[in-house]
């Protein structure tokens, strides 16, 4: 399905992860269902690179037209990056979550948080109910 | 509660893919695919069409219909022609807003009243009960009639081809009766986003046709559907009240910057001698424009901070699509001025900002 790409994992807070291509580094996001529920993303507040985060920690906000949500960290880490493109156009998180649309390049503590994450399946059924 | 109510356009709403929402006891578009900032931009650069059949509409009839709609009104309505239209509000007699409205003269003796959707039931029963005294005649049309309204620069251009009366002499709150792609209905040169544009008032049962026909021939005009969302977000940037954020039962038409709807000379009406009396002593609070001079999103009820101390609740507020700016009303202490500094509570930061004068967009294509 396109809406849920494999090989990523998610939270149940509509955040995904996914391998950076860095050895023990990941992108954090949310998911392309988060976005079409949100509307247009008319801002994204991200921390600054340094800053570490315990899983489930609120990392940053996500300001859209009808409402504003908490983002949180899927796994323990410390921020390597962030998207600073988000700040000239947040409609990339509408546009292409998966992609353009990164928010946070995180080094992970603990790769054996990754577990505790949702698969693409177990995700999909969450957003169905 | 009720169970929610659909409008002869639901169906077109959902087969173009909106998001629906409950609002005024209807299931309403909030928006469609193209999503809110688009909608928005093409009602200020071509051309946007919203589904406002929730509206509710009133008619008054009889030979004391002037006097009756002048009595539950503050503006004047022997100030209207034939085919005019009047913005105005209903007051409590202790000058609180009931409503907002606009005041049709249909004929010597028949106006036809337009009031929020939220408000269809108290509105009844506020003018109900206070038409005993009157020779009228009062008809709820609220389910016999659909509304469609079409807004932007484009808009005039999109409508002509499809209507049997000519459009350019119709001026700004006034209206026609006529037909649109045969179908009969009333052409008003109103609306509520700061855009040239039309209201229709049709049958229910023919407002999905002429939907679907403005869509299909003003799409190559860049004519796309627009939801609730864009409609508050337009309005806003005109400084344009809203029931229930800016008035309510709580707040007076002198207090909301309204006083040019409160004609004071006029005969007795509802409100009359409260809102005589707050006018000689004096404002306590006013409605008041602010602006960010830093990115925030200033929601409605966010604590607003001047002169040190939180003062109340933004009223409304958005992210200016226009403006790329905060922008919102407020309550605050009738001293304020243009350019005093105000700042908004977002979660744990005081964003700083100033008052800045209403409306807050001077673009719009509506006074050009």
């Amino acid at each position: 399905m396109s809406g849920i790409p494999d090989g990523f994992q998610y939270t149940e807070e509509h955040e995904y992860v996914c391998e950076a291509g860095t050895e023990g580094e990941y992108l954090v996001g949310i998911t392309d269902y988060a976005q079409g529920e949100l509307g247009d993303v008319v801002f994204v507040e991200l921390p600054a690179p340094g800053d570490a985060f315990e899983k489930m920690e609120v990392f940053g906000t996500i300001e859209a037209v009808k409402a504003v949500s908490d983002l949180y960290c899927p796994i323990s880490g410390e921020v390597v990056a962030i998207n600073e493109t988000l700040d000239e156009d947040p409609a990339l998180v509408n546009s292409d979550p998966y992609g353009e649309g990164w928010m946070i390049r995180i080094r992970v503590i603990d790769p054996s948080e990754l577990d505790d994450l949702l698969s693409p399946e177990a995700y999909a059924s969450l957003i169905e109910d | 509660m009720s169970e929610l109510k659909r409008t002869p356009l639901y169906e077109a709403h959902v087969a173009l893919g909106a998001k629906i929402v409950p609002f005024a006891g209807f299931e309403m578009p909030v928006q469609y695919p193209t999503g809110i900032t688009r909608e928005h931009t093409a009602v200020r650069t071509s051309a946007g069409m919203f589904d406002v059949s929730h509206m509710g509409e009133f008619l008054v009839e009889g030979p004391g219909a002037l006097a009756f709609v002048s009595y539950v009104t503050t503006n004047d309505p022997a100030l209207l022609s034939l085919g005019q239209v009047q913005y105005s509000v209903f007051c409590l007699q202790d000058g609180g807003i009931v409503d907002d409205l606009l005041v049709y003269r249909m004929g010597e003796q028949r106006f036809r009243l337009v009031v929020n959707g939220a408000n269809i039931d108290k509105d009844w029963a506020h003018v109900a009960g206070l038409a005993g005294d009157f020779d009228v005649e009062l008809s709820n049309e609220s389910d016999d009639i659909g509304l469609i309204a079409l807004q932007g620069p484009s808009a005039e251009a999109i409508l002509q081809p499809l209507v049997d009366v000519e459009l350019a002499p119709i001026g700004f709150y006034w209206f026609a009766e006529g037909h649109v792609d045969g179908v009969p209905g009333i052409i008003s040169r109103t609306g509520y986003t700061g855009e040239a544009g039309f209201e229709l008032y049709l049958p229910p049962e023919a407002t999905r046709a002429v939907w679907d026909r403005l869509l299909e021939v003003g799409g190559e005009r860049g004519l796309i559907p627009a939801g609730l969302g864009s409609r508050d977000s337009l309005r806003l940037e005109m400084g344009y009240a809203l029931y229930g954020n800016d008035i309510d039962e709580h707040t007076t038409p002198l207090e909301a910057g309204l006083s040019w709807l409160v004609k004071l000379g006029k005969d007795s009406f509802v409100g009359q001698d409260a809102l005589r009396a707050q006018k000689e002593e004096g404002l306590s609070r006013r409605l008041r424009g602010f602006r960010l001079a830093e990115r925030g999103f200033p929601r409605p009820g966010y604590d607003v901070i001047f002169r040190g101390a939180a003062v109340g609740p933004v009223r409304s507020g958005t992210l200016s699509p226009s403006l790329g700016a905060g922008i919102g009303t407020v309550y605050l202490p009738a001293e304020a001025k243009a350019g005093d500094p105000v700042s908004v509570r977002i979660r744990d930061r005081d964003i700083p900002g100033e008052v800045v004068p209403m409306p807050f967009y001077d673009g719009g294509s509506l006074r050009r």
